[in-house]
């Protein structure tokens, strides 16, 4: 797999072009500011971007932007953007930016473990979704949105992994249910979410994209 | 005013400092003509003048005349008004001493008066006759009169002297103006500045320390999913090496976001505001309401007071929701938090309010609490912004 990579700390860009050719994965650039990144995947056409939040020259929300820019330019391009904190308005910029998956939003932290990292990594690279379980845990814990106060405590924990871009096997594992239950468990979700079989494959995404267009109204 | 009498401590008091001013302002009068002829001395010899006056002013009439930074050089007009005061205090002095000494002398003199001039004739032939009882009477009545008036007498005298001094030696109105200006502008600066400097060391820690523990913990972690067939000593040696690496990441990560979120200059306070809203373990209700942006820094108080008054709540008031609105009303920005837990804040209990009560001090704004024992609490803050 063809890999973009954006981060302007020496050290860690290293650390993950080295973590990423032991996953298997190829990266074809590595630069360390937004408009590098523009043009390196204009130039290499990846399959996968990487990026961080902060970027030079202004260290603000440059390589989110960039994200965004790349997202609209290059559909079905994947994102994974790191970021140093959590912040739910990035993540749902990002989750906006389609309503298609293919986009991760993770905390840095989250490269220290490098399996589920690697997995989040293919997730998104393969049109799923990662969104950091600091950030779901943040959605879920706001009750004042009604479809979710419709929600049992069961489809929550469902409803959070499932954000967090898990398979319904994963899922599975973690809640030590069999696949049956964990579908009829979405099923549900997606009856008090309001979101009809009609509207294709990524019910998933929407699911957590409505989640955080509810929460973003004042 | 008080009045003195003439056997009152302040009497004698004002009494002694007009004697005292007299040689005083006589002495400093006098040199500083001679030193006239010397400019650079008298330059350096002024401030030690004024110091001398300043503590007899201070020691008589326990009045404190507000200094005025030192005077640099010939062009400030505070050098002339020192100058100025040191050359009219022999002439308030010499007033002062000879009508208070007069004064005294006089009630003295008069009310002895009916003591008989026995030891010797007069020198003189006197247009009145001491022996003469109505005499007598006169000048023990004009004595009286004195001994009252002196008091009144040495009390004028002071106050002269003491306005006169108020006027030279301390600062003008528009020293005054001029000093409110600049203390006012040195405090935004300090303010900023320690804004500034809070961004700074988020910015260093975020570009130094986290990017080094963030690679650290994932060669860590790399380290532990690679080398499994490590003697079980080094793997656990490792493991626990990477927990610990993970958990610093966390404490620096929380530490730096309190510092100012990246996210507060970027996107403002409505996306910084939803993240601490989201990071609360209650549910938040959050309404931002800002149609132009306001300064950094009243951002960042502003951030502060939800953040810590979020965070006080979480900690004390035992809260199942709270709601947070921020709107800005022309230049005032209105801050509220309200909660429903069990009440009982205070400005004095902890340092968390006390602290925020400062900052929000620090820019002119308003803090104010309502937090009855048993809920609900209210706090409601306004910062001034362009």
């Amino acid at each position: 797999m063809r890999v973009v990579l954006a981060e302007d700390s020496v050290l860690l860009r290293e650390g993950l072009i080295r973590l990423l050719a032991a996953a298997g994965m190829e990266v074809v650039a590595a630069v360390d500011e937004a408009e590098g990144l523009l043009r390196a995947a204009e130039e290499h056409r990846p399959e996968l971007v990487v990026t961080d939040v902060r970027m030079p020259p202004t260290h603000t929300d440059e390589g989110l932007r960039a994200a965004l820019v790349l997202r609209r330019q290059q559909p079905g391009l994947a994102v994974l953007v790191l970021s140093q904190y959590v912040e739910e308005r990035y993540a749902a910029q990002l989750l906006a930016s389609a309503s298609a998956g293919g986009v991760g939003y993770l905390l840095k932290d989250r490269v220290a473990d490098v399996a589920e990292f690697i997995d989040a990594l293919r997730r998104v690279a393969s049109g799923g979704t990662a969104l950091d379980p600091e950030v779901v845990a943040q959605l879920l814990l706001r009750g004042n949105s009604d479809p979710l106060e419709r929600l049992t405590p069961r489809e929550h924990e469902v409803l959070r992994l499932m954000a967090e871009g898990r398979s319904n096997a994963g899922i599975g594992q973690s809640l030590v249910l069999s696949e049956g239950a964990v579908g009829k468990h979405i099923g549900n979700i997606f009856t008090k979410l309001d979101l009809p079989p009609a509207e294709g494959d990524h019910r998933r995404v929407l699911a957590v994209l409505q989640f955080l267009k509810i929460r973003s109204l004042p | 005013m008080k009045v003195p009498r003439p056997w009152s401590a302040r009497a004698w008091l004002d009494t002694a400092h007009v004697m005292i001013g007299f040689p005083v302002g006589v002495l400093l009068g006098g040199l500083t003509l001679l030193l006239a002829v010397a400019p650079p001395l008298l330059r350096r010899a002024l401030p030690w003048f004024t110091r001398v006056q300043r503590s007899r002013l201070h020691a008589f009439q326990g009045v404190r005349i507000p200094p005025v930074p030192a005077p640099a050089g010939w062009r400030e007009p505070m050098t002339w008004r020192q100058i100025g005061y040191h050359l009219l205090s022999p002439v308030v002095g010499v007033a002062g001493a000879v009508l208070v000494a007069l004064a005294w002398g006089g009630a003295v003199v008069g009310l002895l008066a009916f003591l008989p001039p026995k030891l010797q004739e007069p020198p003189l032939e006197f247009a009145l006759d001491l022996r003469d009882n109505r005499v007598q009477l006169a000048f023990m009545l004009v004595g009286l009169a004195l001994l009252v008036l002196a008091p009144f007498l040495a009390r004028g005298m002071a106050a002269l002297d003491l306005s006169v001094a108020r006027a030279l030696l301390g600062p003008s109105r528009t020293e005054l103006g001029q000093r409110i200006e600049t203390l006012t502008e040195s405090r935004a600066g300090v303010i900023d500045a320690a804004d500034a400097e809070r961004r700074r060391i988020e910015r260093d820690l975020h570009d130094g320390a986290q990017q080094r523990l963030v690679s650290l913990a994932m060669n860590l972690g790399l380290a532990r999913a690679t080398l499994t067939d490590l003697p079980e000593p080094a793997r656990e040696a490792i493991e626990q090496a990477h927990e610990e690496a993970k958990q610093a990441l966390k404490e620096l990560r929380d530490f730096v976001r309190g510092l100012h979120p990246a996210v507060l200059n970027d996107q403002g306070l409505d996306a910084a505001l939803s993240g601490v809203a989201a990071r609360a373990p209650f549910p938040v209700k959050l309404r931002v309401d800002i149609e132009r942006r306001t300064t950094p820094t009243i951002e960042a108080v502003a951030f502060f007071t939800v953040s810590e008054a979020l965070t006080n709540i979480a900690k004390h008031a035992a809260a199942t929701r709270a709601e947070v609105s921020v709107r800005r009303e022309r230049d005032r920005l209105h801050v509220l938090v309200h909660d429903d837990g069990c009440g009982g804040a205070r400005m004095d209990g902890g340092t968390g309010l006390r602290g925020l009560a400062q900052r929000i001090d620090s820019v002119d704004g308003t803090l104010r609490l309502s937090s009855p024992l048993g809920g609900p609490t209210t706090i409601e803050v306004e910062l001034p912004c362009e």
